[in-house]
C-alpha cells in the first residue's frame, strides 16, 4: 500500500465528501468526515514515522504516485518524499490540523456554510500535505498555490461582508508576488541542474563542482517566494487583515501551519543555502527586522487577534533569523513549539470571542478568569510560552535562535542579537498585555455582554487543555538534534563557546522584564498605558498606523497601477482603438449596405428584369469568348 | 428540315411570350401560367433537337423537367394561396415588405 499517497489523499476524499454531499447528509456526516479523515491521516503519518525510524537516522521513504509528464528521457513525477522534516513537518500538520478540525465543530456550530467550511478546511490539508511531502519543487509549487486558494477561500468565507472579500483577495494578490519568485528561482534551478527533485538539489550543491548558477540568485527569489507566503517585510501586509476569517482558521493556516512553508521551504533547501552567506545575510536581515517591527506594532493594538497576527508576523522573523544564520534545524523547531502554543492563544482567543458573542477589542474585556477559567488557563500557559519563560516550550527554541543569531559562524552578528532580542522583550511584554487586558484587570464589559459570558463547549476547552500541555512540555524533545542529520548545525564562534548558558539566563531575563514591565502599565488597566500613548502621540500614531505600509503601498503601486490601467489601457487602448476600429467598421457596413438595399425593391418584375439581364449577359460573353 | 425550323421557331416564341408575360403581368396566377410557358417551350425544343440528333438524352430531360415544374407548381401554388388571403389581392406589387 502506498502510506504516503494514502496520507495526502485522506483530507482530499473529506474535501470531496463534505464538499459534493456534505450539504445533504447533514451535520453528523460533515463533522465525522472532517474530523475523521484527518485524524486517519494522523495515524498513518504515525505509521510513517515508526518505518523511517526503523529505517535509520538519515533515511528517507519514497514513493512515486504516478508520472506527471515525459518529455525524451526526462519528465516530472508526482512523488512523496518521507525523512525527518518531513516527519516533523506532517505530524504537525495532522495533529494540530485535526485538533483544530475538533475545536471547529464547536465553534462553527450554528454556521450555516458548516459543510463548504469544513470541506475547505479538508482541501487545506490536502495542499498542505502535497506541499510538504512533494519530492520536486514543482508538486511542492502545487501545494504552495493551493494552499493559498484554501487560505483565500477561508478568510474570505464570510464573503456576504466586503471587507472580509477583500482581505482575503489581499492575501491572494500579495502572495502572487512571492511567487513570481519562487517560480524564477524554480526555473533558474532546473535550467541550470535539469531536475527539480529537493534532495537532487541539495546534493548537487554539496558537490565538488558547483552548479553553473549562482546559489545567492537562486536563493534570494525562492526566498522572495517565502516572504510572501510567510508574511515577511515587505510581503507581511495580508496576514493581520488574514483575521477576518473564522479564528480556528486563523489558527491553523496563518498561525501554525501555511505560513510556515516559507521556512519549511527554506529549510528543506538547505543545500542552497549553506553555498550563498549572501542570500542567507539577506534571510537574516529581513526575519530580525520583521521580528522586531510587527513586535513594535502589536504593542498598540487593541483587537485580540491583530495582536495575536502581528505576533505570528514576529515569531515567523525570528524563525527566518534562524534561517539566516545557518540553524536550519532550529528554526523547525521554533516552527514546531510556535504551532503549539501559537494555535492554543488562537483557540483561547476564539473562546474569549465565543464567550463575549462576537467581542474581539481587548479594551472591552478584563476580569473573564473567573467566568472562563479554562480557557484562562491554557491562554496563560500559552502566552508564558510564546514569551519565553522557562520551562516552557518557546523558551528552549527561542534561546537557541537567538543564541546563534549571535554565535553561528555562519553569519551570526551582535547586531541581529540585539534586535533579536528586543523582538523578543516586546513579544514578552505585548503577550502579557494582552493576558492582562483580557482576563486579569477588573471587568470593562458592558452590562450585556457580562450577563452572558458563558465556557465554551468540551470539544473546544478539550483542545486548548491539549494544546496548553504541549506548549508546556514540546520544548523538551530535542528537535534541532533529531535533525541533525539532515540539517546540520553550525559551528559556533570559538570565542563565544563558553558562554552559552550565560545567555539563556539573559534570555531568562529578557522574559521576566517584559512580564515585569507588562504587569507594571496593565496591571490596573488601560489608564497607564493611556497614559504612556498621550505622552509620545506621535510615537503611538506611528505605531497604531502599522506604520503606514498599507497607505505606501496605495501611494507607489496602487494609484500609478490605477491610473495607467485607467487612462492608458482604458481609454486609450480599449475605447478608443478597440472600440473604435471596431464602430468604425459597423458604421463604414451600415453605410455600404444602405446604399446597396436599394436595388432590393421588392418588385418581383424588376427581379425578373435583372435575372433576364443576368442571363443574357452570360450569354453574350459565352459567345463572344466561346 | 423546315419542320425542325418550324418546331423551334414555335418554342422560341411561346418562350419570348412567357418571358413577356413575367415581366409585364401583374397578376401572380398569371405569372405562374406563363413560367409554364417557359417550361413548355423548353421542353418543346429538347424533343426536337432529340428528334433531329436520333438521340434519347434530350427526350429523358424531359421528364425531370415535368417532375421540377410538379414540385415548383406545388409549392408555388400555395404560396400564392396565402399571400392572396393576407392581402386578398393577386397583384405582386403590393407584395413589397421585403424592400430595403
Amino acid at each position: 500500500m502506498k502510506l504516503l499517497t494514502v496520507i495526502v489523499l485522506l483530507p482530499l476524499a473529506g474535501f470531496l465528501l463534505n464538499g459534493l454531499l456534505g450539504r445533504r447528509l447533514g451535520r453528523t456526516f460533515v463533522s465525522i468526515v472532517g474530523c475523521g479523515l484527518p485524524i486517519l491521516a494522523f495515524l498513518a503519518t504515525l505509521k510513517a514515522v515508526l518505518l523511517l525510524q526503523a529505517a535509520g537516522p538519515d533515511a528517507a521513504l519514497l514513493e512515486v504516485a504516478y508520472r506527471w509528464a515525459s518529455f525524451g528521457d526526462q519528465g516530472f513525477d508526482v512523488a512523496f518524499y518521507f525523512d525527518r522534516l518531513t516527519a516533523v513537518m506532517t505530524l504537525i500538520i495532522t495533529g494540530v490540523g485535526s485538533l483544530i478540525h475538533v475545536y471547529s465543530t464547536g465553534y462553527m456550530k450554528d454556521d450555516p456554510g458548516y459543510a463548504r467550511y469544513f470541506a475547505y478546511l479538508n482541501l487545506f490539508l490536502f495542499f498542505m500535505l502535497t506541499l510538504v511531502l512533494g519530492r520536486s519543487l514543482l508538486v511542492c509549487f502545487v501545494g504552495w498555490e493551493g494552499v493559498g486558494l484554501a487560505s483565500y477561500l477561508l478568510i474570505g468565507f464570510w464573503f456576504e461582508d466586503p471587507a472580509k472579500a477583500a482581505a482575503g483577495k489581499k492575501a491572494f494578490i500579495t502572495n502572487r508576488v512571492g511567487d513570481a519568485g519562487f517560480l524564477l528561482g524554480l526555473f533558474l534551478l532546473y535550467w541550470a541542474l535539469g531536475t527539480v527533485n529537493m534532495d537532487e538539489i541539495n546534493a548537487a550543491f554539496a558537490a565538488p563542482v558547483a552548479p553553473a548558477v549562482s546559489a545567492s540568485l537562486v536563493g534570494v527569489l525562492l526566498f522572495i517566494g517565502a516572504t510572501g507566503k510567510s508574511a515577511q517585510i515587505p510581503l507581511h501586509v495580508w496576514l493581520p487583515d488574514a483575521m477576518a476569517g473564522p479564528t480556528p482558521v486563523s489558527a491553523l493556516i496563518h498561525a501554525a501551519t501555511m505560513v510556515t512553508a516559507g521556512v519549511y521551504l527554506v529549510a528543506r533547501l538547505h543545500g542552497i543555502y549553506e553555498h550563498a552567506p549572501e542570500a542567507s545575510q539577506v534571510v537574516a536581515v529581513i526575519g530580525v527586522l520583521t521580528a522586531f517591527f510587527a513586535a513594535t506594532i502589536a504593542l498598540v493594538q487593541t483587537d485580540i487577534k491583530k495582536v495575536l497576527a502581528y505576533s505570528t508576523v514576529s515569531q515567523l522573523g525570528l524563525m527566518f533569523l534562524a534561517l539566516g544564520v545557518g540553524a536550519y534545524g532550529v528554526a523547525v523547531f521554533h516552527v514546531y513549539t510556535h504551532a503549539f502554543f501559537k494555535a492554543c492563544l488562537f483557540l483561547g482567543a476564539g473562546s474569549v470571542i465565543h464567550a463575549l458573542g462576537g467581542e474581539q477589542d481587548i479594551r472591552k474585556m478584563g476580569g473573564l478568569w473567573r467566568r472562563i477559567p479554562l480557557t484562562f488557563g491554557t491562554f496563560a500557559v500559552a502566552t508564558a510560552a510564546i514569551a519565553g519563560i522557562p520551562p516552557l516550550a518557546g523558551f528552549f527554541s527561542k534561546d537557541e535562535i537567538l543564541w546563534f543569531a549571535l554565535a553561528s559562524q555562519h553569519g551570526g552578528s551582535a547586531a541581529l542579537w540585539v534586535l533579536g532580542s528586543a523582538a523578543s522583550l516586546l513579544t514578552s511584554f505585548y503577550m502579557f498585555r494582552l493576558l492582562w487586558l483580557t482576563f486579569l484587570t477588573p471587568s470593562r464589559m458592558s452590562h450585556d455582554t457580562e450577563h452572558h459570558v458563558h465556557e465554551s463547549p468540551f470539544s473546544m476547552t478539550g483542545v486548548l487543555i491539549v494544546l496548553a500541555a504541549l506548549s508546556a512540555i514540546g520544548g523538551f524533545f530535542e528537535l534541532p538534534h533529531f535533525l541533525e542529520p539532515l540539517l546540520p548545525i553550525p559551528a559556533v564562534a570559538g570565542s563565544l563557546e563558553h558562554y552559552e548558558h550565560t545567555f539563556v539566563f539573559v534570555a531568562v531575563a529578557v522574559a521576566l522584564l517584559g512580564l515585569a514591565a507588562a504587569t507594571f502599565m496593565y496591571r490596573r488597566g488601560l489608564a497607564r498605558g493611556e497614559a504612556l500613548a498621550a505622552r509620545f502621540p506621535r510615537l503611538h500614531r506611528i505605531l497604531g498606523g502599522k506604520y503606514y505600509i498599507d497607505e505606501l503601498y496605495e501611494a507607489v503601486l496602487y494609484r500609478p497601477l490605477h491610473w495607467v490601467s485607467d487612462r492608458v489601457f482604458l481609454g486609450l487602448g480599449d475605447r478608443l482603438l478597440i472600440d473604435g476600429s471596431l464602430h468604425g467598421l459597423a458604421a463604414l457596413t451600415r453605410r455600404a449596405s444602405g446604399r446597396l438595399s436599394r436595388v432590393q425593391t421588392g418588385q418581383l418584375q424588376w427581379y425578373v428584369a435583372m435575372a433576364v439581364i443576368g442571363v443574357v449577359g452570360c450569354l453574350v460573353w459565352v459567345w463572344r469568348h466561346g | 428540315m423546315a419542320d425542325t425550323q418550324l418546331l423551334l421557331g414555335l418554342s422560341f416564341v411561346l418562350f419570348a411570350l412567357g418571358l413577356v408575360g413575367v415581366m409585364v403581368r401583374r397578376n401572380a396566377l398569371v405569372m405562374l401560367m406563363c413560367m409554364e410557358l417557359m417550361l413548355n417551350a423548353v421542353i418543346l425544343a429538347l424533343v426536337t433537337f432529340s428528334l433531329e440528333t436520333a438521340t434519347l438524352s434530350g427526350a429523358v430531360l424531359v421528364f425531370l423537367i415535368f417532375v421540377v415544374a410538379a414540385a415548383e407548381i406545388a409549392i408555388a401554388i400555395p404560396i400564392v394561396l396565402q399571400l392572396s388571403r393576407q392581402r386578398s389581392s393577386l397583384d405582386v406589387e403590393g407584395y413589397d415588405r421585403l424592400q430595403g
